[in-house]
Order: C-alpha cells, then sequence, then structure tokens
C-alpha cells in the first residue's frame, strides 16, 4: 500500500522470494557494531545552503501542462481525491 | 579521432564539425540496429548544431573547448523538448520543459549531443537489461552485455557513435560498463557536477561523469561541465580544479594502495585480478609505491547500499503517480490511478528496489536496516580516511567478471548486485574513481582497472589513471 503498486499475484509471488534473498544479504550490515557510530545520509558536510532571495521566472505554465495527461483550466485534473462525488 | 582532436581541429578551422558529425552519423546508421546504444538518435538536431559552432568558427569566435564534438546523452538526463524517458514506459513521449544543467554546459562549450542513449530503467541495473525498450549490445562483443545501468553510453563510445558520453553513477553505473565495453569512465566526487536535471534516483549517491575513449578525453568533458551550479543545493561551492593540466604530471612518488576488500571480493576473475597486479607493477616501474590496504567496512558496502539506495529511490519515485507528466492509467478515483499506472509503467527491478526501500523505511525496521546501513557508510567514510592518510590513491578492480552473456543474471537479481561489489563502496564515500581498460581477458573481453582517491582528489587519479593507459598492454 505505501509503495502504491497495483501488483498482481504472479508479481508477489515471485517478489517475496527474490526480496527476501536480497534482504538477506543486506541484512550483514548488522554484523558491524555501530554502537556510538552516527548516521551519514549525505557524503558532504553540508548545511543550510541558501541563495538571495530574488524573484525568478518558474516554468512556462502552458509548456508544463502539455506534458501532464489531464489538465484543465490552468491546473491537472485527477480523478477524485475523497470518497464524494466530484 | 578522440574528443581532444575533434575539438582541436574543429577550433583550428582543419574541419568543420558538420563533417565530424556525418562521420559520426554513418557510423551509427551502419550499426546501431544491432547494438541498440540509442533511444533516440538527434540526426537533425546534431546537423544543426554543427552548423552552428562551424559559423562560430568562421566568425573567428572561439567555439568552446568541445568545438564540434559529438556528445552523447544517457537518457536520465533532461533535455528540452527531446523525449527523456529513463527507458521507462512510465515516461514514454515526455518532453522535458528544461534541460540538465551538464547538457547547457556541453552545447555552451561548442559540444554536439548527437543522441540519448539506452540505461537500465532509472539507472537500476549492471546489464541494461531492465530498459523497457530493450538491451543494449557490447560493441566488442554483441553476445554480451555492455554494463550498466550506463550501457548505452559506454556502447556509444565503444562503437564509436559518439567521441563522449555523459552517464551517471549511482553504485558503479559509469564505471562498471565502461569496465566491460573496454571505454574510460569516471564518477567524479559527490557535488562537483551539478544534478540538475539529472532524474534522481539516489540522490545522496547519483553523479554525472563522462565515459569516452581516452582518459585526456575524459579530463576535457570533466572541465566543461564541473563546476558549481546554483540549482543543484548540494553542488561544491568553490571553482573545479584543473584536471587536463594535471593529468601528464606521471607517478613518481605517489604512494597507491591495492583494497584488499576490492582485489579480494567475492566472485573476481583471476584475469581481472592479475590485470590489477599488473597495473600495481607498471605504476611502480614509474616511480610510485605500492603497497596492499585494507578498508575492512569496504566488504559491507553492498549490503548497506542494497538498503540505502532503494530507500532513496523508494521516495524520489514517488512522484511518478500519473498526475504531472508521462503515463496515466485511469481508475475510478485518485489512489486507484496511481496504483495501476505504477504498475503498468514501472518494470520488474524498479518495482523490486521501490518494494524493498519502502520496507527499508518503515515503522519498526527503519532502525535496524536504513539506520544500520547509515551508520555503516559512516565506518566506510572513517576507513577511507584512514587509508587515504597513507595513500594518495587506491587501486583495485572496477567490475568482478568481464562481459557476461545477455540473460546470465536477469532470473537472479542477487548475483547482478554483484557486479557492483567493487564500485560501490566508493559512491557511499562521495568519492571519485576511475575505470581505466587495462587488457583483455583469456576471451578477449575487456578488463576495467579502478582507480580511486579522496574526496575532491580528481587531479592525482587522473594522474593515476593516465599512467594505468599508458601501461596499458
Amino acid at each position: 500500500m505505501l509503495s502504491r503498486l497495483a501488483l498482481t499475484d504472479d508479481e508477489i509471488e515471485q517478489l517475496i522470494g527474490e526480496l527476501g534473498a536480497i534482504l538477506e544479504y543486506a541484512a550483514e550490515v548488522s554484523a558491524l557494531d555501530t554502537a556510538d557510530v552516527p548516521p551519514t545520509a549525505h557524503p558532504l558536510p553540508l548545511v543550510n545552503v541558501f541563495r538571495p532571495d530574488d524573484p525568478r521566472p518558474g516554468l512556462d505554465r502552458e509548456e508544463v501542462l502539455a506534458q501532464a495527461p489531464a489538465a484543465e483550466d490552468g491546473q491537472f485534473r485527477v480523478p477524485r481525491i475523497l470518497g464524494e462525488a466530484p | 579521432m578522440s574528443a581532444v582532436e575533434i575539438a582541436a581541429a574543429v577550433r583550428a578551422g582543419e574541419r568543420s564539425a558538420r563533417d565530424v558529425v556525418e562521420e559520426h552519423l554513418a557510423v551509427i546508421e551502419a550499426r546501431e540496429p544491432e547494438i541498440h546504444a540509442f533511444n533516440y538518435v538527434l540526426a537533425d538536431e546534431a546537423r544543426a548544431a554543427a552548423d552552428a559552432v562551424d559559423a562560430t568558427v568562421g566568425r573567428g569566435d572561439d567555439p568552446g573547448l568541445l568545438a564540434g564534438v559529438p556528445v552523447a546523452l544517457k537518457d536520465n538526463m533532461c533535455t528540452r523538448g527531446i523525449p527523456t524517458t529513463c527507458s521507462s514506459k512510465i515516461l514514454e513521449g515526455w518532453r522535458p520543459p528544461y534541460s540538465a544543467t551538464v547538457v547547457d554546459r556541453v552545447v555552451a562549450a561548442g559540444g554536439v549531443p548527437i543522441g540519448k542513449t539506452n540505461l537500465d530503467e532509472f539507472a537500476m541495473g549492471s546489464s541494461t537489461e531492465n530498459s523497457a525498450f530493450g538491451p543494449t549490445r557490447n560493441p566488442r562483443r554483441p553476445d554480451r552485455v555492455p554494463g550498466g545501468s550506463s550501457g548505452g553510453s559506454a556502447a556509444a563510445v565503444a562503437a564509436g557513435f559518439a567521441a563522449a558520453d555523459l552517464g551517471s553513477d549511482t553504485g558503479g553505473s559509469i564505471r562498471q560498463p565502461a569496465a566491460l565495453s573496454g571505454v574510460v569512465g569516471i564518477k567524479p566526487t559527490y557535488g562537483l557536477v551539478s544534478r540538475y536535471g539529472l532524474i534522481a534516483f539516489a540522490s545522496s549517491l547519483d553523479q554525472i561523469g563522462p565515459l569516452t575513449e581516452s582518459v585526456d578525453d575524459a579530463a576535457l568533458v570533466l572541465e566543461v561541465i564541473a563546476g558549481h551550479d546554483p540549482l543543484d543545493s548540494t553542488s561544491i561551492s568553490e571553482p573545479a580544479r584543473g584536471v587536463r593540466d594535471a593529468a601528464g604530471a606521471g607517478v613518481d612518488g605517489l604512494r597507491v594502495g591495492i583494497v584488499e576488500e576490492l582485489a579480494d571480493a567475492e566472485g573476481v576473475q583471476p584475469d581481472v585480478a592479475a590485470a590489477v597486479e599488473q597495473a600495481a607493477l607498471a605504476l611502480e616501474k614509474e616511480g610510485a609505491t605500492v603497497e596492499r590496504v585494507s578498508v575492512p567496512s569496504a566488504a559491507y558496502g553492498l549490503s548497506a547500499y542494497y538498503l540505502i539506495a532503494p530507500a532513496e529511490a523508494s521516495s524520489n519515485l514517488a512522484r511518478y503517480d500519473g498526475v504531472r507528466y508521462g503515463l496515466r492509467v485511469d481508475g475510478p478515483d485518485a489512489a486507484t490511478m496511481n496504483a495501476r499506472t505504477r504498475d503498468a509503467g514501472f518494470g520488474r527491478e524498479v518495482k523490486r528496489r521501490i518494494m524493498l526501500g519502502t520496507y527499508a523505511l518503515s515503522a519498526g525496521y527503519y532502525d535496524a536496516y536504513y539506520g544500520q546501513a547509515q551508520r555503516v557508510r559512516t565506518l566506510i567514510i572513517r576507513d577511507f580516511a584512514r587509508a587515504y592518510e597513507r595513500f594518495d590513491a587506491l587501486l583495485g578492480p572496477t567490475s568482478p567478471t568481464t562481459a557476461f552473456e545477455l540473460g546470465a543474471k536477469t532470473a537472479d537479481p542477487l548475483s547482478m548486485y554483484l557486479s557492483d561489489v567493487c564500485t560501490v563502496p566508493t559512491s557511499l564515500a562521495g568519492h571519485p574513481a576511475a575505470s581505466v581498460p587495462f587488457g583483455a581477458d583469456a576471451d578477449g573481453l575487456p578488463i576495467g582497472v579502478q582507480v580511486l582517491a579522496p574526496a575532491l582528489g580528481e587531479p592525482v587519479m587522473f594522474r593515476v589513471a593516465r599512467m594505468i593507459e599508458e601501461a596499458a598492454p
């Protein structure tokens, strides 16, 4: 559900075996003692990268919407999101 | 003709860029049906770009460092108005409204984009067999894979379709195909080259770099694409250091270490291990000292990588939801539409990684998997730092094996993942690495030797790479 993939039963069957083998291999990381080791989320020691707050033009709205599967009135059009009728 | 020679001849007015492009298009026409390096050949666009370069030369203006050089682009780099697919059905037909910074830089330097090259879908794979548009074949031996994920890129250079290529490397995706296809491949320091417009796979690892015929060609391309970009917040703010001048400085006095965890990694072919030893001997002969060195936690690099990269990918690929671009498969409500679109649009390997990443990040498992992998990443960085106290550069194999047959590893994802065992550790550290062709195995298939250097150590990396290239049998 979290990954939003409508998998078929066949796909699920095959994935169970494959992912099990991959996870077993990946879990080898647990062999290392990391009690006092901080995690690295990113290889560069960059924090709070700022730029001047100057207004700049964004992408052209029509050009962007022309790439959308469905658009209407300058917006992306999607099927209903909540339970009620559109 | 090498990229360096083409640029020199075009700049001097000795050859027209148009003539160079026509020559490459003729090679493409002759051999592309067999190789399938490209998703899209930019024939008309390349002719127009070449004519513009020739006009600049004709006016007596400087056409740029890459004047007239045909450059292929991995099809995960955005090109304005030109299809950019990541070799995925989910982006088929999409025409980006902007170009990647590297593409703009190549064009501004007089380079001529000649096509978009095939890749494993979303750069996930080591053979280019995961492309939704069919595999690429190795120009050296068409029954073999070219490696991956930048397999179309490596094949385009090896076949002479382009004088240079821009690929992307997350866990080895430039270096491994370069090794398997017998070309030079460079993964620069993380942050040295802008990732703006590179479609994200694993953002803390992704980096763009050149694939070329020679080390000098790679240095030329790297100088053009490197440097700070305000559009990429992970871009290093200092200017790129010159690598072209450094490359020829020799290796006299350099301390070079052979990384035991890479050289002795599981599944390294004896021919490949022997090539690393021979390359080391050649460096010694030129005045370098060579010793073996241990980077202990590097042995856990691949395990950590297959938690970190899928975790980041599962987050990055959430954007393909059928709303803003690409494929949509309709449904009665938005959530069903999202799920149907993603099931139809993504291939098997991409789904595997999304599932794996979602799992590694989920409540209850986060600390044991993703959290632990990130702490192991710290250990790898520390172990490399210790090695670089004693050594200027490190050596290892690029790929444990030479090019394998199409279909040999597609049934077993884990065996495919092991192709990256020697390239992944340095990716986790964010350091630069190069793959340089060095001889061939008993079947005549090219072998790549990998040169590793500390962050921003490109100058020393190029010195070692260039010497290995000169000494290659």
